[in-house]
């Protein structure tokens, strides 16, 4: 294979895994109690925390003072919502407990 | 990038798609939100360049150092956030983390578009498109974010709308829609920094004029599509670093966050687009409802409620946004232990939609050590209600408006309600006759079988627990 269509063939896997993503995505949490709500909202916020990955990575190759302030940025903002989004979630949770 | 890498990048996105499964079971929640943070860990160690080396395997540069600090400043920032932050005002900051997600997502977009741009190979449709996406939609997430969080701190809470504000929005639309158009083919243009500055600024307007003209009650739903939002935002950076990680876990939180949204509406029996836009269309109509409310409000003393608690077999507690902003949680419990002494049986009754967020109630009486087993949920406690002696109303009031079941003129017509107005007493605890979020008379208030215990809801609970233990 050329290397366009290696990258073509790449880029078509990804959306693959995209899609497939979506209706895992929807299957998983089609019976979540209500009273579960809040802390799911507040668990899927941390997982798309996950852009502290992209933070690094943009931060890692920067090489102009204008992408090194706005990656740092970034990064702060990211792990920011990855650490305190779970650790939020986590607080929440703790409190669920049934009587003893 | 070695198999070993590639295997594992499986295992990280099986524990997300773990994560969140047993995050939708009372049981397992707890242990879901740890899997899922351990697939981050794991993600974070496997962490991998464009070119699939390991990012922590390179030569140790002054941007490594960057990166570390940044990651602590983060760490720090939200473990400040999540163990300082009120029960009361978690909505609040699920609402700022999930901004500054957004704002990173749009942040590593936009660098990645300039990247692409200026390298000597350009950048492939496929990824301009999908950095012009990323970056548009983190955009409006950071500053839609923002405006809720404020919302629910109380300030601009009231819908603001002006004339010609759907006009201003659908230009505002096509004019990104234009230049997302022009970007996409024209990336390595010297106009191309400029046309996406204006891309982005136009994207944050637009978040904020999305939000600004909805209701703070509404704000739990436009947080929960903001979530999402983010979520595809961060997918779609994944698409231009190449990190399947990145994508599973931005899907999943976007389809999972939509059809979030999605139910949040369902239990309000509101379309969507009716919670988005619904500002534009009823301006000035709900005031109306205030006539033709029949009989009249009936107020009661703290030490009569309490005989009727203490001599009562079946009490259903209806709590609402009243008890969060009263924080009377704790006094709830005090109150439902010292019934539940004397003999009575106590449950809870949660509406979906109760307080500012679904579960915000859940939360909030898990925090006051209310065993969860005696939460009941809005369907299976309904069909018994008209066997309730007491049912006491704290700080709720849309919720058990039985407008929504016999008035076909109100904005609310159709809402699935706790029907508090079924038991043989029903006590409604308010500060005063101000109307609910949604701006609307209740009529419950003027029933024959209800009365009125006015005042701060903490201390007539306190009242009420020293006016039980003495009877």
């Amino acid at each position: 294979m050329t290397i366009e269509s290696l990258q073509a063939y790449n880029q078509i896997l990804v959306l693959f895994i995209f899609v497939l993503a979506i209706f895992v995505g929807i299957e998983v949490i089609s019976k979540v109690p209500s009273m579960l709500h809040t802390p799911l909202m507040s668990g899927t916020n941390a997982i798309h925390g996950i852009i502290l990955f992209g933070g690094i990575l943009v931060l890692a190759d920067a090489d102009t003072t204008l992408t090194t302030v706005l990656g740092f940025v970034a990064v702060v903002f990211g792990s920011a919502n990855v650490f305190g989004g779970f650790m939020v979630t986590d607080r929440m949770l703790q409190m669920f407990k049934k009587k003893k | 990038m070695s198999s070993t890498i590639a295997l594992l990048l499986i295992v990280v996105s099986v524990l997300f798609i773990l994560g969140i499964k047993f995050l939708s079971s009372p049981k397992t929640a707890r242990k879901g939100n740890l899997v899922a943070a351990a697939g981050m860990l794991l993600g974070l160690i496997i962490l991998c360049n464009r070119d699939g080396s390991g990012v922590w395997s390179h030569g140790w540069t002054f941007n490594y150092t960057l990166i570390v600090i940044g990651t602590v400043i983060g760490l720090i920032i939200g473990a400040i956030g999540a163990y300082s932050v009120k029960m009361t005002a978690m909505p609040q900051m699920v609402a700022l983390f999930n901004g500054l997600g957004g704002g990173a997502a749009a942040l590593v977009a936009s660098l990645e578009f300039m990247r692409g741009a200026h390298s000597i190979e350009g950048l492939t449709a496929f990824i301009a498109v999908a950095m012009l996406f990323a970056t548009l939609i983190g955009s409006l997430s950071f500053s839609g974010s923002i405006i809720a969080y404020l919302k629910l701190e109380g300030k601009c809470e009231k819908p603001m709308t002006f004339p010609g504000q759907n006009i201003l929005n659908g230009l505002i639309l096509l004019v990104i829609l234009g230049l997302c158009g022009y970007l996409t083919v024209n990336s390595g243009a010297s106009s191309a920094t400029m046309a996406f500055l204006v891309l982005a600024g136009l994207a944050l307007f637009f978040g904020v004029a999305m939000v600004m003209p909805i209701g703070g009650a509404d704000m739990p739903v436009v947080i929960s599509l903001l979530n999402s939002f983010t979520g595809l935002a961060v997918a779609a950076d994944g698409f231009a670093i190449n990190n399947t990680a990145m994508i599973v876990a931005g899907t999943l939180v976007g389809s999972s966050g939509t059809l979030l949204t999605l139910l949040m509406c369902k239990a309000m029996n509101r379309p969507v687009s009716n919670v988005l836009f619904g500002a534009f269309g009823s301006s000035g109509g709900t005031a109306a409802a205030a006539s033709g409310m029949a009989g009249t409000i009936k107020p009661i003393q703290a030490d009569e409620v309490a005989l009727l608690l203490a001599y009562a077999q079946r009490v259903v507690v209806v709590p609402g946004y009243g008890m969060a902003v009263a924080q009377a949680q704790h006094s709830v419990r005090e109150l439902t232990e010292e019934l539940g002494k004397r003999g009575v049986e106590v449950q809870f009754a949660i509406h979906p939609v109760a307080g500012r967020m679904p579960g915000h109630m859940n939360v909030l009486l898990a925090e006051a050590n209310v065993p969860y087993d005696q939460l009941i949920e809005m369907e299976q406690i309904n069909p018994s209600m008209d066997r309730v002696d007491v049912c006491l109303v704290i700080g709720a009031n849309d919720v058990v408006n039985p407008a929504a079941h016999e008035d076909k003129s109100s904005p609310i017509y159709g809402m699935p309600i706790i029907d508090a107005d079924h038991c043989k007493t029903c006590i409604v605890m308010k500060r005063s006759m101000a109307a609910g979020f949604a701006g609307i008379e209740n009529a419950l208030f003027y029933k024959d079988n209800t009365r009125m215990l006015f005042g701060d809801a903490k201390a007539s609970l306190n009242a009420l627990v020293a006016a039980v233990k003495a009877s």
